[in-house]
């Protein structure tokens, strides 16, 4: 780990001016994820802000009805929250299926969004990563892939994005709330958040450099059945091969979100048009683009198949 | 002492203190954090630096040039050490590849430096700044593709490369019932939480290394081997280990870097290998390919039995022995093994819990249950009708005790074996398919010599010495019950200290002999000192009884304590072993029975409850050794169900080093698992009468989980680990 300087932001917009002060400074909130990579020298920041006494730990009515849930709260809390289990469900079910009660307790709403990728080369120095290293090669492709991206994915990179929760704010349209250095806010739909590698993986949302993000705000509870369903090789404790977040209401209309196949959630929303038709029209949709890897091939199938479970049991 | 005759009547017969479930004597200082592991040991000697190892970027080649000026000068920095100023070094009588690396490079992560500073940060950030031009060189990486041009290995251990006995070929031709299959094991890595750790102070010429280590005269007499000085110059002190698994039956890179780092920087270093280092930089268990054929008589009984394995190593490796047990466990007249080896550039392979025997038995028992289908008999009255009580190879050689039958009869009793429906695919449970699946246990007793000293005080305190280590097995406990019951005192009278090379010589940890032997060694100690104690008190040593604290002959009784005098006494013996393991064969035995959920959408495999029964001779201590057999069916569904290090055939290396991508089970894994002892003395095995346990337990459950998922989903798996992707296109959609 290299040294770095720390200061201990006291309001959002000063933290957001600072960071883009210093050159290379980041915001720290759990560091679950932010120390890990600067020990490996995978992040070298030379500035951290501290952003844990802002005081962005609430959840909050919104005056339509929703919520807005602070960028600090933690994942736990935000689990627990009786307005988030009564009226999304969806979300605490994905929480509650990332990561392990102690990361989970310590990880922030904002930090999950922006976790980076798994991908075991990204997190080998030595190896090509364009999204460590810009323009040194994807190590990934052409080798061990069987986590990775199947749609969405570039010649630059095949890496998903790991985060459960976001699968299901993508699902519920949540938007998330920033300040920007020169103070001034703004709304970012989470559909909006993240981006596909493209030539650019190391890119990886559309927050400018220094913008925070204070919180994130969910529309009005939608109803119906809410799902989550994240498929692993082992019980706990491991990252999705393909998760299904779904809303299925009713008169059988519905959202699906899908976590593990690609640089982001993977929604589109003309596919849901599909769910009267059943999850093989749906998915077929959803993967019209994809290009699996030898490796990760199964992935398909899979999410089919945990789509038709998915949709199965909320009907049932 | 030496063990010619098969045990009679001795004191440990008395189980006063053996035999009960106690609780390991350690246990508090673990649940306290008060164990001092080696990287925690701040008190030990002053002014420690601390070590960082940088580990080869390449898979093999050679190092170009080394830039250190950038790291020289960052903060902190007292020295770096690499292969151009270490020195000249020998190497470990049981180390394949060197332990630092350069000019050449045999694997991916081999050390190349050590960078030594004043905190562990700045050794951290300045090993960063070593700039290394490595020249890339062709390695191999793929034991598939090396299965043609592969060599007959001379195995230092496990018996010859090629074994026949009667004809083999012509008898599997000619049976009416034939399998023949191929299965595949992955590399697998330790895993264990504790990663190698050690601080190395030199006093002159003389070496003290405190450390992490499950063997310490091997590691002690390699270690002086590898620096070229005299191994009474080396005292390596390890009495906590934190998991070993195998992995630290070796000296390795951290005890080597710390102890050249000290002497670099003149004062003590500490040494941690990193994480994402330990599965390329230390062993693993390498990845087989097995070859099973066998051929049956329609009623099941087996005439031709053939197991060949391919496995992969760096020059001067081992192979990893798969077949070992295939020559032992079921009768049939013709017999062949074959043990091949592939050079390979990846990692050192070596032993991992129950090396051969668990890769092995991974692939002969989903055979037996192959050909139980093929036979249309049950895959328990398969196994028992092939039963032996002799070595197949060497009729004249009897098992000592061989209670498989036994085993597999409880087993299916209490695991409610006759509600499986022999069909695959029959039963269901909401979204599960489920299944049952069984295999047998089987791991050899191993019997080698294991010295220790005993003191009396005045207090009648009893002290136990010897380099015995405890990996988390209970050692300290089995002794301390071991020197109780031979001494006549409750367990709080007695002190045990372990894993010092200053104390005699042990058998070790590793292999599932250390229990047995250990034991053994202080059993030989303490009649020695009972003898001694006699003596003193004017006895006859063969009519002494010790018992509550005090030496009873006729009608004169003496409190122990009064033997000692003024000072201690002290008594230094051996066990050492005769021709029974030759004339005998000396095995433990067990069932393992499994039944598995299969999702019926996802194909997520998750066990749904597990049982062991094993006979391993005596139990000296039954929630220890459970403890033991439970920990290792919990390894067993890693290795039926997760844990795969992933080769990367282009760069050389397993790439998903760290803990987050090579997986093992979880709590949420293991729902529900039991494990019984049946009643079992083997006078044949130690004064003890005991045989190792703990490996005994890893041996065949990967088979039994597989068997298990072939009867919830009629899709036999021969290539593990068994994943969902591997089951999901043979599953009907509902």
């Amino acid at each position: 780990m290299r040294s770095f300087s720390y200061e201990r932001a006291t309001s959002p917009g000063d933290a957001a001016a600072a960071a883009v002060g210093i050159a290379n400074a980041k915001f720290i909130a759990g560091g679950t994820n932010l120390l890990d990579l600067m020990k490996l020298e995978i992040e070298t920041p030379a500035h951290l802000i501290d952003v844990n006494d802002l005081a962005l730990d609430r959840i909050d009515e919104t005056a339509d009805g929703g919520l807005r849930i602070g960028a600090l709260v933690r994942n736990t809390d935000l689990a627990a929250d009786r307005r988030v289990r009564r009226g999304y469900g969806v979300l605490s079910r994905a929480l509650l299926a990332g990561a392990s009660g102690q990361l989970r307790n310590k990880a922030t709403t904002a930090g999950n969004l922006l976790q980076r990728t798994r991908c075991p080369y990204f997190y080998d120095t030595n190896l090509p990563c364009n999204k460590r290293t810009p323009g040194s090669g994807c190590a990934a492709i052409g080798g061990f892939s069987r986590q990775h991206a199947v749609v969405g994915a570039s010649d630059a990179c095949i890496a998903t994005h790991p985060s459960d929760m976001a699968v299901a704010m993508r699902a519920l349209d949540a938007v998330v709330e920033t300040v920007r250095p020169d103070g001034t806010t703004r709304n970012i739909p989470i559909a909006e958040l993240h981006r596909l590698p493209d030539d650019s993986p190391e890119i990886e949302t559309a927050l400018q450099p220094g913008e925070l993000i204070t919180s994130v705000t969910l529309p009005k509870p939608i109803g119906g059945t809410q799902a989550y369903r994240k498929v692993r090789d082992r019980a706990s404790y491991a990252f999705a091969l393909v998760s299904v977040a779904a809303i299925v209401q009713p008169d059988g209309s519905g959202r699906v979100a899908l976590g593990g196949v690609a640089h982001k959630p993977w929604r589109i929303e003309a596919a849901e048009a599909e769910l009267p038709d059943g999850a093989k029209a749906v998915t077929a949709r959803l993967f019209a683009d994809a290009k699996p890897t030898r490796d990760n091939a199964y992935k398909l199938p899979l999410a089919e198949r945990t789509l038709t479970a998915v949709l199965r049991e909320a009907r049932a | 002492m030496r063990f010619e005759h098969p045990a009679t009547f001795n004191p440990i017969d008395q189980l006063k203190v053996i035999g009960h479930p106690t609780s390991r004597i350690e246990g508090p200082l673990k649940t306290t954090g008060t164990a001092p592991y080696a990287y925690e040991r701040h008190n030990v000697v002053a002014n420690q630096a601390y070590g960082y190892v940088v580990g080869s970027a390449i898979g093999k080649g050679r190092i170009g040039a080394i830039d250190l000026d950038a790291a020289k000068a960052a903060p902190g920095v007292l020295a770096i050490v690499t292969a151009d100023n270490a020195g000249k070094l020998g190497k470990g009588e049981r180390n394949a590849a060197p332990l630092l690396g350069g000019p050449e490079i045999a694997h991916y992560h081999q050390a190349v430096a050590v960078v030594v500073a004043g905190t562990f940060e700045q050794a951290r950030a300045a090993a960063q700044l070593v700039r290394i031009d490595y020249v890339k060189g062709d390695g191999k990486f793929d034991l598939a593709a090396e299965r043609d041009s592969v060599s007959v290995p001379d195995p230092k251990i496990g018996g010859p490369a090629d074994t026949a006995v009667g004809d083999f070929a012509s008898a599997f031709a000619a049976a009416p019932v034939q399998l023949d299959a191929t299965y595949t094991t992955p590399d697998q890595g330790h895993a264990m939480m504790e990663p190698h750790a050690s601080i190395a102070a030199w006093d002159g010429d003389k070496l003290t290394v405190w450390t992490s280590n499950q063997m310490i005269a091997w590691g002690a007499e390699d270690m002086a081997k590898t620096l070229g000085i005299p191994r009474e110059n080396v005292r390596l002190v390890s009495p906590y280990i934190g998991g070993g698994f195998g992995g630290k039956l070796f000296l390795r890179a951290d005890v080597l870097l710390a102890a050249l780092g000290a002497r670099a920087a003149g004062r003590p270093v500490k040494v941690a290998l990193q994480r994402p280092l330990m599965f390329n930089n230390t062993t693993h268990r390498p990845a087989t390919i097995q070859r099973i054929r066998i051929g049956a008589e329609r009623d099941g009984k087996i005439t031709a039995i053939g197991h060949e394995s391919w496995s992969g190593n760096v020059s001067e490796g081992e192979p990893d022995m798969a077949v070992s047990q295939t020559r032992l466990l079921y009768a049939g007249a013709n017999r062949m093994t074959a043990t091949r080896l592939a050079a390979l550039d990846l990692p050192e392979g070596n032993a991992m819990r129950a090396p051969g025997e668990a890769s092995g038995m991974m692939a002969l028992e989903i055979a037996i249950d192959e050909l139980a289908d093929k036979l249309g008999i049950d895959p328990v009255a398969l196994r028992i009708a092939n039963d032996t009580q002799v070595d197949p190879e060497h009729p004249q050689r009897h098992f000592s005790q061989r209670q498989l039958v036994q085993c597999l009869n409880e087993g299916a009793a209490r695991f409610g074996w006759s509600k499986r429906n022999a069909k695959p695919g029959q039963v269901r449970d909401g979204r599960w398919l489920v299944g049952m699946g069984v295999a047998a246990a089987f791991r050899n007793n191993l019997v080698t010599k294991s010295a220790a000293r005993v003191r009396l005080d005045q207090q009648g305190r009893v002290t136990v010495e010897t380099d015995m280590t405890d990996i988390g097995t209970g050692s300290y406990t089995i002794i301390a019950q071991t020197a109780a019951e031979m001494m006549g005192v409750p367990l709080e009278k007695v002190t045990v200290r372990l894993g010092d090379s200053d104390f005699p010589v042990s058998c070790g940890s590793g292999g599932q002999w250390g229990g047995n032997n250990s034991t053994a060694g202080v059993y030989a100690a303490c009649t020695k000192l009972r003898e001694t104690i006699a003596q003193k008190l004017g006895f006859n040593s063969a009519e002494a009884l010790f018992a509550d604290g005090v030496v009873r002959s006729g009608n004169r009784s003496v409190p122990l304590g009064q033997a000692a005098g003024a000072g201690d006494l002290a008594a230094e013996d051996a066990i050492e072993y005769g021709d029974l393991a030759k004339t005998y064969q000396q095995s433990t035995f067990g069932a393992h029975f499994v039944e598995v959920g299969v999702d019926a959408d996802t194909a997520e495999i998750r066990v749904r409850r597990m049982l062991a029964v094993c006979a391993a001779g005596r139990i000296l201590n039954p929630k220890a050794a459970r403890s033991q057999v439970i920990g290792a069916m919990t390894m067993g569904v890693g290795a039926a169900l997760m844990e795969d290090l992933v080769v990367d055939k282009r760069h050389g290396l397993f790439v998903n080093h760290d803990l987050a991508g090579y997986e093992v089970p979880v709590h949420a894994d293991i729902p529900h698992q039991d494990m019984i002892f049946l009643d079992e003395t083997d006078p044949i095995s130690s004064p003890m009468k005991a045989k190792g346990v703990a490996e005994l337990g890893i041996c065949g459950v990967a088979a039994a989980v597989a068997n298990a998922v072939h009867n919830a989903t009629g899709v036999r798996v021969r290539e593990y680990p068994i994943t969902l992707d591997k089951l999901l296109e043979a599953l009907d959609i509902d």
